[in-house]
C-alpha cells in the first residue's frame, strides 16, 4: 500500500517535471525540472527494490549530467533567449501522441508472465556477480569502458581552443 | 489498488512521449539534448520494472539499465562538446539555422 501512494506521487511529480522541461520558456528552469525529473526517477527505482541504481541514478544524473547541462546553459546564456518551438508542433504532437496511444495499447493488451518471487533485498552483491561473475556481463563491461575512453577522447578534442 | 508492470510501463511511455515531442519541436540544442535524457530515463523504468516484475531474481534489467546509463553519461559528454564547438564557430545553437550538413 506504501508502495502504490510512493509510486502515485512520484508519477504525478515526474510527469509534472517532464512537461516543464518541454513547456518552459527559461532555459535554466528547464533544466533546473529536469533535475527534479532525475530525482523522481530515483525515488521509482525505490519503489522497484532497485537501491544501488536509485544511488547511481543520484550520483550520475543528479549530481553529474545535470552539472554538465547546467554549464552548457550558463555558455550559451547570450544567445538561448527562452525555448523557442519550430513549425513542426503539431506533426510532433500527432507522432507523440501516436505513439503514446501505440504504447498503451500494446502494454494493456500484453498478456505479461509475471513472477511471484520476491526481489532480492540488498541489489548490489547479485548485480556485481552478474557483471563481473562467472558467465555474467563481463565482455559488455569493458566494451562499456572502451566507449567512455573514446567518448572522453572525443570531448577534448571537440571542446578544445583551437 | 496495487500497483503492477502495467502502470510503470505506462508511466514509461507517457515520459518517453513527452521527449520525444520535445526533442522533435525544440530549437534549442540543449534542451534536445535534455529531451533525449528524458527518453533514456523513460526507458531505464520500464527495464528496471521488467527486471522487478518478471524476472526478480536475476536483475537482468537492472544490468541493462546500467549500460544505458553508461551509454547516456558518454552521450552527454560527447553532445555537450559539440554544442559547445558549434557555439564558438558559428555563435548559434539554434539547430533549424545549423545546416551546414545539409545538402
Amino acid at each position: 500500500m506504501g508502495t502504490a501512494i510512493a509510486f502515485w506521487i512520484l508519477a504525478v511529480i515526474a510527469v509534472s517535471a517532464a512537461l516543464a522541461v518541454v513547456l518552459l520558456r527559461n532555459v535554466f528552469r528547464a533544466a533546473l525540472s529536469l533535475v527534479a525529473c532525475f530525482l523522481m526517477v530515483a525515488g521509482l527505482y525505490l519503489t522497484l527494490s532497485a537501491d544501488f541504481l536509485a544511488a547511481v541514478q543520484v550520483l550520475v544524473y543528479v549530481g553529474a549530467i545535470s552539472v554538465l547541462i547546467i554549464l552548457a546553459v550558463m555558455m550559451t546564456r547570450d544567445v538561448t533567449q527562452g525555448s523557442p518551438s519550430n513549425r513542426m508542433g503539431f506533426p510532433a504532437l500527432l507522432v507523440a501522441g501516436l505513439l503514446l496511444m501505440v504504447i498503451v495499447y500494446a502494454v494493456v493488451r500484453t498478456p505479461w508472465q509475471l513472477s511471484a518471487a520476491v526481489p532480492l533485498a540488498p541489489t548490489t552483491g547479485p548485480l556485481a556477480l552478474q557483471l563481473f561473475g562467472e558467465n555474467g556481463y563481463l565482455l559488455t563491461v569493458e566494451i562499456a569502458g572502451v566507449l567512455m575512453l573514446a567518448a572522453i577522447i572525443g570531448a577534448v578534442v571537440l571542446a578544445r581552443e583551437k | 489498488m496495487s500497483v503492477g508492470l502495467e502502470h510503470y510501463l505506462i508511466l514509461s511511455g507517457v515520459l518517453f512521449s513527452i521527449g520525444l515531442f520535445g526533442a522533435l519541436t525544440k530549437r534549442n540544442a540543449v534542451i534536445v539534448l535534455m529531451c533525449v535524457e528524458l527518453m533514456l530515463n523513460a526507458v531505464n523504468i520500464s527495464l528496471v520494472a521488467f527486471s522487478r516484475f518478471v524476472v526478480p531474481a536475476l536483475l537482468t534489467g537492472q544490468v541493462f539499465a546500467i549500460f544505458v546509463m553508461v551509454v547516456a553519461a558518454a552521450e552527454v559528454a560527447v553532445g555537450l562538446a559539440v554544442i559547445l564547438a558549434l557555439y564558438r564557430g558559428l555563435t548559434d545553437i539554434d539547430i533549424t539555422r545549423i545546416d551546414l550538413m545539409k545538402w
